[in-house]
């Protein structure tokens, strides 16, 4: 079997066992509206607060929900043992990681589509700047953000402080992430989709994922020995 | 039985030779070393916060180093060493943070600003808080290999935190630009002697800290083995 269809076998063995209970998703989603609900409450947005806030408004509600999700990626599979199962399959380690990583990114960017609209609604922010520009952006966001996020959940996971450990050992480590996504962002909706300051932080993004992709890549056998 | 385990500190030698040139590293910055003419006293603080950023960023290297060879051989003595050296570079960083704001209050007029060097140096100090972190978190053999995984991508990350945060904005003071050393010859000699005093010290407390670090994993390792032989 080619590796690709390995990784998405267990992608899609992520996303089935998801859509039994939706339970993930349904957090995620509720958890990031409820971040623009504190939001709004907290800065008591006027538009031209709001113009200036919004970018990273946003990100932080996606961030937050995503670090909810990543908590269940590895949670979900020490329940009877699924994680000693996922280690018997016939696949690559690397396979697995790779599969929860695609899963995950999915996850996350079902929440950023449903949630994006309704933030902009409620913050009564008026988009410019191009679709595919911003597409781009969300997609190394959000890719960039899983691919460390789903290897640490694997590291969590298996401590005493899973959950409140991970948000404390993930969050250093994607600051470039933040940076990068948020800065990008603004500078779409501000109008300049394809300006040097959007392209610088394309390649910021794009040099992130990768190195964050293959060193992850690389020790993820080494969070997996029994 | 490990008979080759036997932890000793520091000696008393290098003992007395930390402690004379901190001596003179304190001599020369107080007494030696001409006071700035435009920040006065406040820049000897200077001496400190270089002296302890050098031997923090040297601690999360070794942490590095150390986490790749652990992985590579699993010999426990590389992870006793990277525990060290983190614990002893997150005890730097924050003198770092603290100098720095003391003297920004005094010189820029603000405690803090979010230039690349200031931020990522609050950054590196989150990445290995959570390290240590990690390490009281995991537990049994997990917590060395989780430890080292960790340092390895803490490490891999701080280049990239400081270019995304330049990239941001940029005001820290030059001291050391492409035409040289802006210092006086006395401030430049009192700088070495300083940082020299700063990286005996980070050598003398890792290996008193390799020591303890050691000597309790044998004690509870003893402990282990007599319980199981009292059948507990």
């Amino acid at each position: 079997m080619p590796f690709l269809k390995k990784v998405w076998y267990i992608t899609w063995k992520d996303i089935r066992s998801e859509f039994r209970t939706k339970e993930t998703m349904t957090s995620m989603l509720i958890f990031a509206l409820l971040v623009l609900v504190i939001f709004s409450f907290a800065f008591n947005p006027t538009p031209t607060e709001t113009k200036r806030i919004f970018p990273g408004i946003i990100w932080v509600g996606f961030f937050f929900a995503g670090v909810l999700g990543l908590n269940r990626s590895f949670a979900r599979e020490r329940e009877n043992d699924c994680l000693a199962g996922l280690m018997l399959a016939p696949v690559d380690r690397s396979a697995i990681y790779f599969g929860k990583v695609l899963g995950n990114s999915l996850f996350m960017l079902v929440v950023e589509l449903v949630t994006l609209p309704v933030f902009i609604v409620f913050f009564d922010y008026s988009v410019r700047g191009s679709l595919v520009a911003l597409g781009l952006i969300f997609l190394l966001g959000t890719f960039g953000f899983v691919a460390v996020g789903t290897f640490l959940s694997a590291l969590a996971t298996n401590t005493r402080t899973s959950e409140i450990l991970l948000p404390i050992i993930l969050f250093p480590i994607i600051i470039p992430v933040v940076i990068a996504v948020v800065q990008a962002t603004a500078s779409i909706f501000a109008g300049a989709s394809w300006s040097a300051a959007t392209l610088l932080w394309v390649k910021v993004l794009v040099a992130y994922d990768v190195i964050f992709l293959v060193v992850p890549f690389l020790l993820f056998e080494y969070l997996l020995e029994v | 039985m490990t008979g080759s385990i036997r932890p000793v500190g520091p000696s008393r030698f290098w003992g007395w030779v930390l402690f004379v040139v901190m001596v003179a590293a304190l001599y020369m910055i107080f007494i030696y070393a001409p006071t700035e003419r435009q920040m006065g006293d406040i820049q000897r603080l200077f001496y400190f916060h270089v002296g302890a950023a050098w031997n923090a960023f040297f601690a999360f290297f070794v942490v590095f180093i150390m986490s790749l060879l652990y992985l590579k051989t699993r010999s426990t003595r590389w992870d006793v060493i990277a525990l060290s050296s983190a614990e002893i570079g997150v005890i730097f960083t924050t003198i770092v943070l603290v100098t720095g704001p003391i003297w920004g209050k005094a010189y820029w007029g603000h405690w803090w600003t979010w230039d690349p060097r200031l931020t990522t140096t609050l950054i590196l100090w989150f990445i290995y808080v959570a390290y240590l972190v990690i390490r009281s978190s995991a537990e049994g053999e997990n917590r060395a290999r989780f430890a080292a995984v960790f340092g390895i991508i803490g490490f891999v990350d701080v280049p990239i935190v400081f270019l995304s945060i330049h990239w941001w904005r940029t005001i820290h003071p030059k001291v050391i630009d492409a035409t040289g050393i802006n210092m006086e010859p006395e401030m430049v000699i009192t700088l070495l002697v300083s940082v020299a005093a700063f990286t005996l010290l980070y050598f003398y407390l890792l290996s008193q800290r390799v020591a303890i670090e050691t000597t309790g994993r044998e004690v509870s390792r003893l402990r282990d083995r007599l319980r199981t032989r009292a059948g507990l």
